[in-house]
């Protein structure tokens, strides 16, 4: 076969597999959505992160903002510190506040920030000082039927 | 022929694949510089591994080796390749490069070890080829050559740099009789007109004492005569009046050693 | 006297095994100078880059069909089967997730790997291999040009360069192939399918992990197909058996590699 041929050849290979690197680094990963060099880390402090894991997403509004990217426990406060890496073009006022969230009853957890009134905005290194913890689910059953009980014990007051 | 240095020089040269069996005991060959010089012997005697020692293959255990004036013995790698830039080598079935074509393989050893610019190696190999009357098959690739000019090519390439010394190994092996004799002629007509000295291993003996100046005879091991062809004709040396008559029987019997023949029909006891 | 034949035997056993062993041995620390060889003399083909382009063709774009066609319906098979498991649970969104970190993370480089050394592996081997028997290597050594810069350095790099492209292309056709059945057949909603897959897949833990398995992949089995053709015996049977070996060997090495990759790769995440 020809020499030019066979460059030919090598050449669209190479630019497929390119192309296909590519595919998987900008459509299939998260790459475009996401890159560590533009964002700004900030922290938060929960009593309760349930099954949160790092690089669960960050969202405000339902727009994936930022990820979790470091998860520890505080000797002092007992409490868990939770890292959020954040994208530099989403900017949110100090008083933010983040919850830990659900997608679905089973699905995934994430941490949701809504955004408050303030005119400073956050910055890197910045602390949260709203956080809701995770909902936990024994935690709500317990809840429930403890309700449930007082209400048993008070029809059976009104019927006396 | 006489009178120059020796161009290749072998002296009392030992080697062995393995220690208990030497394949060269104590070889002494002497080649004259413009000569074509035989050697040849039965197979299996020593004269390819000769061959690979003249051309730094193989180091002998014991003896010495001098080729083109430098005694193999102390060189490097780098300066064995330098030295084989100035030999050229035949191989038994041409051992061309299939992947490319006739030219290329011709042309391979000038685009790997010079500069030329590409229009002056397209001639040079184009005279190459024409040298062994094949610059009609230049862009054939090697499958589609008959095995005697598969061999031309080769010859072709192996003369490209137009080497001071020429070894064939087994060159006339499989070709058919119109093939052997261009070949036969080939050797001498380059020998001769581009000043080179040549070294045929074979064990054709009637193309191979048409041909050369000098023959050195190898028995297992040990070059038992050597002469002109024609002294080693009205030789009497036992080995030779066999090997050159191509006698079924003589010092190298037909029989290949076996215990006595009622031992392996079972008509009487292994031992006994 | 039992007794004495029986500790004989056993001494014959272990002198067996210990013989393998150190033959094994052996031949690694052999393959192991080789490849350090053949990295030291790789600047030909890193300075003739045409060289290794052409080598590219044959390893690369020759294997294009099959890994384009078996990332296809490995896909597609991820495809049903993902989405048969995922909607007991109610969650056929997450298909994207499933096909796509498995492709990534595992098939996409261990199953190009292993076409890779069974299509491409088994060529440069037998390559060599023929080269090796037709005296084409040695051909080579003669005219003073290394074989393994100029023939063998090449065919490696060619193959460290295809399998991690070979193995990015599987893994998207693979996706393709999920995205096929899951959305188009299947009626998984597409918005779900892909964001669900980039929200999961992170490109360092696990697009590049996976590349970075490709490539070691591909140092793997390059390095196995070239050394089992340069030390396979000059024969058509030796040849044969070195074609048989590079494809088991690589086969092993593939899966045992990803192990370790796998195990060093894709522990930390969560456990953090």
């Amino acid at each position: 076969m020809k020499r030019s041929t066979i460059d030919a050849w090598v050449g669209a290979f190479v630019a497929a597999g390119f192309g296909a690197l590519l595919f998987l680094a900008l459509k299939v990963g998260n790459l475009a959505s996401f890159g560590p060099e533009d964002a700004y880390q900030v922290q938060a402090k929960f009593a309760n992160i349930g099954g949160l894991k790092v690089r669960a997403p960050v969202k405000s509004a339902g727009v994936v903002v930022g990820r979790v990217t470091d998860i520890r426990f505080d000797n002092e406060s007992y409490e868990a510190i939770v890292t959020l890496s954040i994208a530099s073009r989403y900017q949110f006022p100090r008083d933010t506040a983040a919850k830990i969230l659900t997608s679905g009853l089973l699905g995934e957890q994430y941490i949701g920030l809504e955004a408050g009134g303030d005119g400073v905005m956050l910055k890197n290194g910045d602390r949260l000082r709203l956080t809701q913890s995770a909902v936990v689910l024994e935690n709500l059953i317990s809840q429930f039927l403890y309700s449930r009980a007082a209400e048993g014990r008070e029809e059976k007051d009104a019927k006396k | 022929m006489a009178g120059l240095a020796p161009i290749v020089e072998i002296e009392n040269v030992s080697f062995g694949y393995d220690p208990a069996r030497l394949a060269l005991d104590r070889v002494s060959v002497s080649i004259p510089r413009g000569a074509v010089v035989a050697i040849m012997g039965q197979s299996g005697c020593g004269k390819t591994t000769l061959l690979r020692m003249i051309a730094g293959w193989l180091r002998p255990s014991a003896g010495s080796v001098r080729v083109l004036g430098r005694d193999l013995a102390g060189l490097g790698d780098a300066e064995i390749f330098a030295l084989r830039r100035r030999m050229g080598m035949l191989f038994q079935f041409g051992a061309l490069f299939t992947d490319m074509t006739a030219f290329e393989n011709v042309a391979f050893q000038m685009r790997e070890h010079t500069d030329l610019p590409e229009a002056l190696i397209h001639d040079l190999a184009m005279l190459k080829l024409e040298a062994v009357g094949l610059r009609g098959a230049a862009h054939r690739m090697p499958g589609e050559l008959s095995g005697g000019m598969a061999r031309r090519v080769a010859l072709a390439r192996a003369i490209a740099l137009d080497p001071e010394l020429m070894l064939y190994d087994e060159p006339f092996t499989g070709l058919d009789p119109i093939s052997l004799g261009v070949i036969a002629r080939l050797i001498r007509q380059l020998n001769d007109s581009l000043g080179q000295t040549s070294i045929v291993v074979s064990h054709d003996v009637a193309e191979c004492f048409d041909l050369v100046d000098y023959v050195y005879m190898m028995s297992p091991g040990r070059v038992v005569a050597h002469g002109t062809p024609a002294a080693l004709r009205r030789s009497d040396h036992p080995f030779v009046r066999q090997f050159v008559a191509g006698e079924i029987d003589g010092p190298i019997p037909f029989h290949y050693p076996a215990p006595r023949w009622g031992a392996d029909l079972g008509l009487e006891a292994a031992d006994g | 006297m039992a007794e004495r034949a029986a500790v004989g035997s056993v001494r014959a056993g272990l002198e067996r095994l210990g013989a393998a062993v150190t033959a094994r041995i052996l031949r690694l620390g052999f393959a192991s100078r080789f490849f350090a060889y053949m990295l030291l003399h790789s600047g030909v083909a890193l300075r003739r880059f045409a060289l290794t382009v052409r080598e590219i063709y044959f390893a690369g774009v020759l294997s294009l069909i099959i890994i384009l066609v078996s990332g296809l319906f490995v896909g597609m098979v991820l495809g049903l089967q993902g989405y048969e498991t995922l909607q007991r649970y109610g969650s056929s969104e997450a298909l994207g997730i499933l096909v796509a970190l498995s492709l990534v993370r595992e098939l996409g480089p261990v199953v190009a790997g292993l076409l890779f050394a069974s299509r491409a592996g088994s060529a440069i081997t037998a390559e060599i291999g023929l080269m090796k028997a037709t005296e084409q290597i040695a051909a080579m050594e003669m005219m003073a040009v290394d074989p393994i810069a100029r023939v063998v350095a090449p065919r490696f790099w060619a193959g460290v360069i295809s399998m991690p492209l070979l193995a990015a292309l599987f893994s998207a056709m693979g996706i393709f192939g999920g995205w096929l059945v899951g959305v188009q057949l299947i009626g998984v909603d597409e918005g779900a399918f892909w964001s669900q897959m980039q929200a999961s897949v992170d490109f360092r833990e696990d697009v590049l992990n996976g590349v970075i398995k490709s490539v070691v992949f591909g140092v793997a089995v390059s390095w196995i197909a070239v050394f089992e053709g340069y030390d396979a015996p000059p024969t058509a049977e030796g040849v044969s058996r070195a074609t048989t070996r590079t494809v088991v060997t690589s086969s092993l090495a593939i899966l045992a590699l990803d192990f370790v990759l796998t195990a060093f790769m894709f522990t930390g995440g969560n456990a953090r």
